[in-house]
């Protein structure tokens, strides 16, 4: 007699299964975000779980803002041509050369110019849907978010315009210009996702493992040596040990102090800084 | 807000709040499955204070949401922590009179996995309640221990048996405020126990709580000798739900066509697989299994996963079908079993929430997404609106208006392959959808057919 028993990974891994093939059966031109973080890393293995033997039917996408890790780009790369997917690079800084994007007197940081990249990728292949790794824990705003988050005709979210979802059923009609955006792991914490990663043996860029690197103190949190902001003589700069948690700007992304080397090592710091 | 203040006087001073920097062995362990559950409640019912208390005694806050707490305890409590801030988010938004909503929220213990959906109880709520409700294999219904059974009380046990949530806890909170009286913990039960009958709810459990002290919520409470039951937690952790499986009548809606084209590989040329997530029951290799509409038998050929072909497979786990037979299927067909076939029919009968400020209209064209298959439906009758205060049905309304539950009569373009939702809540439920603007604007639970589909009708292919 077999045990009809699934554990909350694998309850998690039909869900977003199941919100996968929604899109490709719903949709005409979906893309799936890829960035070669931690979250769209569990999107890929989803995306091969929820479509082999066939290729998967969307191409990757991903918003290089020129501020990411070298590490995530190579990565990315790699595994986009592993699995035999189309990849498509969209640059924060062809969209500010051509106008797309405008940048605020003095602002040096990317995350706020991705937005109109990505809206012109969209517009550009006519993608009507994105899958993203976003997940609800992530923060308290987050917490309402929809599995289908619909974006009016100027790529707007707007709080008062998202569909109630009731049981498995997502409505995901559109009309002409509007978009889906499209959370498979809206259910998933921080540690469902390492707690997957570890059970599938994913690969997952080494910058997410404890490591030497050259360290600048700067608004109160290590962040790496780089070149766009180069360390001050007043700054501190120190040889740490260190790991990122959450990969974004590389000039804005904080490192810890770890030595957690390996999944478990993380998964054990993840529990502990609770 | 002062009411709902924390009476400790620091979280590591007391023993109902371990310290949140403890390190988290046991979290470590893998949770062994998933609970879903929703939270009912009226406003000052102390639903925020106690998700604030599972959630902090649990140890699954962000360090920046438990930072945010001890510094706004330091500002304004005097070193009190308010546990309801955790989940005011709503409350903003409530006093700002935007949307309402249902948030999700994430805990574990090394027992279980907990998803909460968290929705305000104001009366206006109905719609968010049944969105909530429409996941949870559990339904906590708060009551306030002064006030006792209250109209909110009913409709939100109402709304949890509608939705056919098989389990039910009732916490009857702020048991400090009547001195832990054991006869007002009865007194509650029983007037509880008066209506439950013809609801209907499989399980039901009571416990007295303080949300506030934390008394019986996580910890035991030595304030309620006299209850003997579990804590809410550990009811949570324990209450056994492989049971609500429905293992029966095998359904599976079909998702995706999986079909390769791989000209480099015999076998992936040819593969031809549908692709979908199990709604019920088991299928095994070999099984003699039904297509709809085609109404074609054939057998499973193979099981396919990515980790492998699997001999046998049950819900809802996602899976790859392959079958003997070339039919014709495709998204929106439904692969079913032989031994509990499925209704089939256009005229359907269904019990709605309206959830849009567009009141229903009798004739006019919406569509209808069921599992995967979506038709274009007309709403021909009205039958009847239920009262939420007094649970009565009362004939022939002139319409259904955001919030109200109805039950209405519906004739969709196509045939449609459907278990009544008591016996299925994936293959009995469906939402309508406004034509133009897109708007979802009802759910929908369907009565059990009149008709079946038949084993001998259509071309068979053995």
């Amino acid at each position: 007699m077999s045990n009809y028993h699934l554990d909350h990974l694998q309850h998690l891994e039909s869900e977003a299964i199941h919100v996968m093939r929604e899109v490709a059966g719903e949709f005409e031109r979906p893309a799936l975000l890829f960035s070669g973080g931690k979250d769209s890393i569990c999107l890929l293995r989803l995306a091969e779980k929820a479509f082999r033997p066939s290729d998967i039917p969307m191409p990757l996408l991903n918003v290089d803002t020129g501020h990411h890790f070298p590490e995530l780009n190579e990565f990315r790369d790699r595994r986009a041509k592993e699995l035999g997917a189309k990849l498509i690079v969209r640059r924060v800084e062809d969209a500010i050369d051509q106008g797309i994007a405008t940048p605020a007197p003095g602002e040096i940081s990317r995350n706020k110019l991705q937005i109109p990249t990505l809206l012109a990728a969209i517009e550009e292949f006519r993608f009507d849907a994105c899958i993203g790794g976003a997940r609800r824990d992530e923060e308290k705003a987050r917490a309402k978010e929809r599995f289908f988050s619909f974006r009016d005709s100027f790529g707007q979210w707007d709080p008062k315009n998202q569909r109630p979802e009731i049981w498995n059923l997502f409505n995901a009609r559109l009309n002409p210009g509007e978009n889906m955006r499209v959370f498979p792991l809206s259910n998933w914490t921080e540690m469902d996702v390492w707690e997957y990663i570890r059970r599938e043996n994913l690969e997952v860029p080494n910058i997410y493992f404890s490591h030497k690197r050259q360290c600048v103190r700067r608004g109160g949190q290590w962040l790496p040596v780089n070149d766009i902001l180069p360390p001050k003589p007043n700054e501190e700069v120190r040889e740490l040990v260190v790991r990122v948690r959450t990969i974004g700007d590389i000039i804005s992304t904080g490192l810890v102090e770890s030595p957690a080397s390996n999944f478990d090592d993380i998964i054990a710091e993840i529990a502990a800084a609770r | 807000m002062s009411a709902l203040v924390s009476s400790t006087s620091a979280p590591s001073a007391n023993s109902h709040l371990p310290s949140p920097a403890a390190p988290r062995a046991a979290l470590s362990t893998h949770p062994i499955d998933i609970l879903r559950f929703n939270t009912c409640g009226s406003v000052d019912d102390g639903k925020s204070t106690l998700i604030g208390r599972l959630l902090y005694d649990s140890k699954s806050l962000m360090e920046d949401q438990i930072e945010a707490l001890e510094r706004s305890a330091d500002i304004t409590g005097g070193g009190q922590i308010n546990l309801a801030n955790l989940t005011d988010g709503l409350r903003a938004e409530r006093e700002q009179g935007i949307t309402i909503d249902v948030a999700y929220r994430y805990f574990a213990t090394p027992k279980r996995k907990f998803i909460i959906a968290d929705t305000p109880g104001h009366v206006q709520y109905t719609r968010n309640m049944v969105t909530g409700a429409s996941t949870a294999n559990l339904s906590i219904v708060l009551v306030d221990a002064r006030a006792g059974v209250i109209e909110q009380s009913r409709r939100h046990t109402a709304i949890a048996s509608l939705l056919r949530i098989p389990h039910l806890v009732v916490a009857i909170n702020k048991m400090d405020l009547v001195g832990w009286s054991e006869e007002r913990y009865v007194q509650i039960r029983t007037e509880f126990e008066s209506f439950l009958p013809r609801l209907g709810i499989k399980d039901v459990q009571f416990i007295p709580i303080s949300a506030l002290n934390g008394d019986n919520v996580v910890e035991r409470s030595a304030n309620a000798p006299w209850y003997t039951g579990p804590t809410l937690l550990g009811h949570l952790e324990t209450v056994h739900i492989a049971s609500d499986l429905n293992l029966n009548a095998f359904r599976l809606p079909v998702q995706w066509v999986n079909r390769p084209h791989n000209p480099k590989d015999d076998y992936l040329h040819d593969f031809r697989g549908f692709s979908g997530q199990i709604a019920s029951g088991v299928v095994k290799v070999g099984q003699k299994v039904l297509a709809l509409p085609a109404g074609i038998v054939s057998r499973v050929k193979q099981i396919w996963t990515y980790d492998g072909a699997v001999p046998e497979a049950f819900g809802p786990q996602s899976v790859t079908l392959v079958l003997e037979d070339d039919i014709d299927i495709s998204r929106g067909s439904m692969i079913v079993g032989l031994d509990q076939l499925p209704g089939a029919g256009t005229e359907l009968t269904a019990k709605v929430c309206w959830m849009h400020p567009r009141a229903l209209q009798r004739g006019k064209k919406y569509f209808l997404k069921h599992t995967t298959n979506t038709v274009q439906a007309v709403v021909t009758e009205i039958e009847h609106r239920l009262n939420i205060e007094t649970l009565e049905a009362q004939p022939a309304p002139a319409e259904l208006a955001m919030n109200d539950l109805g039950e209405i009569r519906i004739r969709t373009a196509k045939p449609i392959f459907y278990d009544g939702y008591a016996s299925n809540r994936l293959t009995g439920a469906f939402i309508l959808i406004e034509q133009g603007t897109n708007a979802t604007v009802a759910a929908g639970m369907l009565a059990a057919p009149l008709e079946f589909v038949k084993p001998e009708s259509g071309d068979y292919v053995i």
